[in-house]
């Protein structure tokens, strides 16, 4: 955080990207899109890349190996029985946080 | 509502225990309002990647929002002018769009500012709020907490992938790869934006060459 002017161009090129993406279709298009390739490959983007920016980096996101493996097991399982948004999260960082502690302890 | 505010207040604590300041968390997520493009971004400013690295990074992971605008063109009835068009251009988000194309009828500006309003609001609070907290709170909970946004992604990919095998394929492919660039020194010279541009491009368009979609599924996530 020590180059005020690579953050602020960093933070404008995200808000230009991230703007113009939804702008341009709803500004200049007034046809859908009919390749059904194209849109599946649009279905399935979000699940690739959710997947690649959980996996590995919540094993490293405490800063230690063990409560991060911990951490990620305990959303796998409470999302796999379809948990909310919120236990999956706060079952996570409980589990983290107790796997922190015990190493603290020992 | 609530679901705005916990993941931005994730989202704020994350990138704060990295050093962003809390009122920067605020603005990014009052300025994208998107939860993994904005992520994305601000982890590659942190780690000082190039701007061409930010744009395409942002661009890959924003573009199924090209799809939701293209579609929700279809709905917007008369009074859409180029200023109401521009205005609702910026609240394009998975869940808005969700509500919006299942509304009847054709959608007015005013429905569509409304629709916007509260999700801005809980989006931008709920990343400065998690960001002022991180500075709060013990450093063993807030580095407990840092797993808390990558749990709500998991909890976002997992139950569709139990029910969708196609879903399930393009979450394993993705792990796998994923996992793979980060352990196997060979692919240790991309950086983390481009790993994730080219996992996310080779395994949606795997996906969509062996499971293409119907119709009716293509409208969310």
């Amino acid at each position: 955080m020590n180059n005020p002017l690579y953050i602020t161009i960093s933070v404008l090129i995200m808000i230009a990207v991230t703007y113009l993406v939804r702008a341009v279709p709803l500004v200049f298009f007034r046809k859908e899109i009919k390749n059904r390739w194209f849109k599946s490959f649009l279905y399935y983007v979000p699940y690739a890349v959710l997947a690649a920016m959980t996996f590995p980096a919540i094993f490293s996101a405490t800063g230690n190996l063990s409560s991060g493996i911990a951490a990620a097991a305990s959303a796998v399982i409470l999302a796999f029985f379809r948990r909310s948004l919120l236990i999956v999260a706060a079952g996570a960082a409980v589990s983290a946080l107790i796997c922190e502690l015990i190493i603290a302890a020992v | 509502m609530l679901g705005y505010l916990a993941v931005s207040f994730a989202f704020g604590m994350r990138v704060c225990a990295l050093g962003v300041p809390w009122w920067l968390a605020g603005l990014i997520s009052f300025t994208n309002l998107t939860s993994a493009g904005q992520f994305a971004g601000t982890n590659l400013f942190l780690a000082g990647a190039a701007f061409a690295e930010i744009a395409l990074t942002v661009l890959i992971i924003n573009s199924r929002y090209f799809l939701m605008s293209l579609s929700l063109t279809q709905k917007l009835g008369t009074g859409f002018g180029l200023f109401q068009r521009l205005s609702a251009s910026y609240g394009v988000t998975d869940e808005i769009f969700a509500v919006a194309i299942g509304k009847g009828g054709k959608l007015s500006p005013r429905y569509m500012h409304g629709l916007i309003l509260g999700p801005c609001i809980g989006w931008t609070a709920g990343a400065a709020l998690g960001g002022v907290f991180s500075s709060l709170l013990p450093e063993l909970v807030v580095s407990a907490m840092g797993v808390a946004l990558y749990a709500m992604f998991i909890a976002i990919i997992i139950p569709p992938a139990r029910e969708n095998r196609p879903v399930l394929f393009t979450v394993l492919a993705a792990i796998t790869l994923s996992v793979c660039f980060e352990y196997i020194p060979v692919f240790k010279i991309l950086g983390g934006g481009w790993s994730i541009i080219i996992i996310t491009v080779a395994v949606a368009a795997l996906a969509a060459t062996l499971f293409p979609v119907k119709e009716e599924e293509t409208a969310g996530e």
